[in-house]
């Protein structure tokens, strides 16, 4: 089943990692996937942007006309990309930055306080972590053990095992709480 | 008793280079390969050819050589030092091929300090497209491409190595002559330290050779060394610039 | 044992090149192939290459022949206008057969045009690039996996053949990412090769005969004869593609890289709903896989060429390939890549007979 999804936000919010960890679970967890970013001039400030399809079959075009998922860290990346989620689809809103917002009643919409629970996992640059556990809860994507397997083997590959726990306590408070 | 210095054996038996009489490149180039054969690189060296005159020397000699295209010998060389390090690489180029179309080439290779040797045979002009201006042509020289005489504001002003080489961090930085046995001599000394820098590794060696071009400059081979004795020696004197 | 990773594009190949035993690279920055550069920038080091950040695209193809005459396995990579600067190099390459392995990120439009994808440097790269007679083998990869694959192929290409492969890339596969394998390490010897266009040999120890030749010894007109042969074989026998359901199919895509996975797409959703649309994935564009046209259903109604650039250049070589015997049409796009849709309903016109001809 191909799931496309679409994660946006501010230059500097972790949006490419967060779909680079998205990516790397469909892999870790035997899926096929495929990655792409906005680049260039978009690169810092303004809006950055990645999508990724994620299947288990062979995907043949990597970019996304229609979502299925928008994480959605920031006000004008959801209005960017809002209106490309199909009906039934999924907006994770960064509810810790995007307040009193009205949303599409035909699309299922979860408030993910990615500050206010990372800070509570203690690990205050856990926010796409936690982002992480909430889209794998309601979305079911991805097993939540698979997930919390191949994030430790990314960060441990990259040198940085000494947050894994960290991380698992932000991907879990997100999972359990949102 | 007379000593006869016999023609290095890689210049054996050879075709005649095709250059006019009265041309440098011929003493230029048999000066090159008596310091390669004196120093027992025959197997290791390898000349990166420009185009135009000088490329005519690849077929005077046996060596390992590639001709390239115009004013890339600098950084072709470049290539193959850094895969084959133990080899002698060294270019032979002209004025045109240095200082109109490849110099962004010398500027950045002078920057790296790459270990290779350039040797530039500066003639003042485009030999084998007839003697047109080159970036070295004096002032007042007449050309195909400058009739009345080069002129300073209509065509800029000569290069000079010292003047644009003499402040950077390179092994070594020298002008030769080929107008007279002194300056033979001292030309082919200068020519084995670049190579002996090289081969110990010091950074990158580059020598000038100023040669007459009788048929382009319209003259007798004798009245073009004369040209030189009298009127280029002032304007890119023979010395050492760099010895570091 | 295969080692799996998910890397980006430009990174996978150049971790593939490598592998595959490369170690020297001379180049430029330019978007969208700069991480090639930067990868191979720290790359290098642990495994005691080299690579100089040249001052010019000019400079980072004579350095790369010179590394290359030197017995190196090579690399340079550019985009757009920087591959312009590439040229000359390119001829000489060709002109002294010189092997390299040459990449062409492409990105959009002439001139500095943008940095998003294109498929804009199809004539230049595989009916031009360098004065004279000039021709390279052109690989192009449709997926991160063959961007690994094909730089195996490109350096067994070139050193096959003695000539330049060059690898036609945009700027999606460049930047994308996916799961990959990756080859094992590999040691390149520099004495494996015969040094070419060493004009004199010393002694017959030095360097091999048969790679003696080059133009000024042996003159322009002995060497057509071997520059037409080796093009001719190559043409005969490096043909690769892959075709996609085109046996019975009423219209057949032809595309190459990003847009053939728009293709795909388009062919999976189109016989979902019982349009017979088929697809030749080019890849290689020279020699043009003239033989995948030979499985496609003799009563296919035309072609669908769908490429990012203005003109429609992969059109002529179709043309050529089925000689004139389909009509021919067009989907044609910069900077933005295709829509499958869009393929879908083009397909549906052609059959229905009110599509027009390129």
């Amino acid at each position: 089943m191909l799931k496309e999804i679409i994660c946006a936000g501010f230059g500097g919010q972790g949006i490419i990692t967060t779909g680079i960890l998205i990516s790397y679970c469909a892999f870790e967890t035997g899926s096929q996937f495929t990655w792409y970013p906005s680049y260039g001039s978009e690169m810092r400030g303004g809006t950055a942007n990645c999508t990724i399809k994620v299947s288990d079959e062979e995907i043949a075009s990597p970019l996304a006309k229609e979502i299925d998922i928008l994480v959605g860290m920031s006000g004008p990346a959801i209005d960017k990309f809002v209106g490309s989620i199909r009906p039934g689809g999924y907006l994770f809103v960064n509810s810790s930055l995007v307040k009193d917002k009205t949303y599409r009643d035909d699309i299922n919409v979860v408030m993910v306080d990615t500050e206010a629970l990372a800070k509570e996992a203690d690990n205050p640059k856990g926010a796409n972590m936690v982002m992480i556990g909430a889209l794998v809860k309601h979305t079911g994507i991805m097993s939540l053990e698979g997930t919390g397997a191949a994030i430790e083997k990314y960060f441990t590959e990259h040198g940085k095992a000494k947050f894994n726990e960290a991380n698992q306590r932000a991907l879990k408070i997100g999972y359990e709480k949102c | 008793m007379a000593k006869t210095i016999e023609i290095p054996k890689i210049m054996q038996g050879c075709n005649p280079h095709g250059c006019c009489a009265g041309c440098g490149h011929g003493i230029a180039t048999r000066i090159i390969y008596e310091v390669i054969e004196e120093m027992g690189l025959e197997r290791t060296a390898i000349a990166f050819h420009d185009l135009a005159c000088g490329s005519n020397m690849v077929f005077a000699q046996k060596g390992n050589a590639f001709s390239g295209a115009h004013g890339r010998a600098i950084p072709t060389a470049t290539g193959y030092k850094r895969i084959r390090p133990d080899s002698l690489v060294f270019t032979y180029a002209g004025d045109g091929a240095t200082y109109n179309i490849g110099m962004q080439h010398t500027v950045h290779t002078a920057l790296r300090d790459e270990n290779i040797t350039a040797i530039v045979v500066n003639n003042t002009t485009f030999g084998m497209t007839g003697g047109q201006m080159s970036a070295t042509s004096t002032i007042g020289q007449k050309t195909t491409s400058s009739p009345a005489g080069r002129d300073r504001k209509k065509n800029g002003n000569p290069v000079s190595i010292e003047n644009l080489y003499g402040g950077m961090d390179i092994a070594y930085l020298a002008r030769g002559s080929v107008d007279s046995v002194p300056n033979i001599n001292k030309t082919k000394a200068m020519i084995k330290k670049a190579f002996e820098k090289q081969m110990a590794g010091e950074g990158f060696t580059y020598i000038e050779i100023l040669a007459p071009c009788p048929t382009n400059w319209g003259l007798t081979p004798i009245e073009a060394q004369k040209r030189i004795q009298n009127e280029l020696l002032a304007v890119y004197p023979v010395g050492e610039f760099i010895d570091r | 044992m295969a080692e799996r990773a998910i890397m980006k594009g430009n990174e996978a190949l150049a971790e593939a090149a490598i592998r595959e035993g490369c170690r020297f690279f001379s180049g430029y920055p330019i978007t969208p192939q700069t991480e090639i550069l930067e990868y191979l920038s720290w790359r290098m080091d642990e495994v005691g290459g080299t690579l100089i950040q040249t001052e010019d695209e000019l400079t980072g193809l004579h350095m790369a022949m010179g590394a290359s005459i030197a017995g190196g396995r090579v690399l340079s990579t550019s985009s757009g206008p920087g591959f312009a600067l590439f040229h000359e190099g390119l001829s000489y390459l060709t002109g002294f057969d010189v092997p390299a392995v040459i990449v062409d990120v492409q990105r959009a439009g002439n001139a500095c045009g943008d940095i998003g994808a294109s498929q804009g440097d199809y004539e230049e790269v595989v009916h031009g690039g360098g004065n004279g007679d000039s021709q390279f083998i052109v690989l192009t990869p449709g997926s991160v996996q063959e961007q690994v694959d094909m730089v195996a192929e490109a350096y067994e290409l070139a050193e096959k053949y003695q000539n330049p492969t060059i690898i036609l890339s945009d700027a999606i596969l460049g930047q994308m990412m996916e799961g990959i394998v990756l080859p094992d390490m590999k040691e390149h010897d520099i004495d494996a090769l015969d040094i070419p266009a060493i004009i004199r040999p010393l002694d017959e120890n030095l360097s091999n005969p048969k790679r003696y030749y080059s133009p000024p010894l042996i003159g322009l007109n002995a060497y057509a004869e071997i520059w037409k042969n080796k093009w001719d074989i190559i043409r005969e026998t490096e043909q690769q593609w892959e075709n996609v359901q085109v046996a019975d199919a009423d219209v057949v895509c032809v595309a190459y890289g990003i847009s053939s996975r728009v293709c795909k797409e388009a062919v999976k959703k189109a016989r979902a709903k019982g349009i017979k649309l088929g697809l030749i994935r080019l890849k290689t564009a020279w020699p043009f896989p003239v033989k995948a046209f030979e499985e496609v259903n003799p009563d296919v109604k035309g072609y669908l060429s769908v490429e990012m650039n203005i003109k429609g250049q992969v059109v002529p070589d179709i043309k050529l390939a089925i000689k004139c015997a389909k009509p021919v049409y067009g989907y044609f796009s910069i900077v933005d890549v295709h829509d499958s849709d869009k393929v879908i309903e083009l397909a549906e016109s052609i059959i229905a007979g009110t599509a027009e001809e390129v």
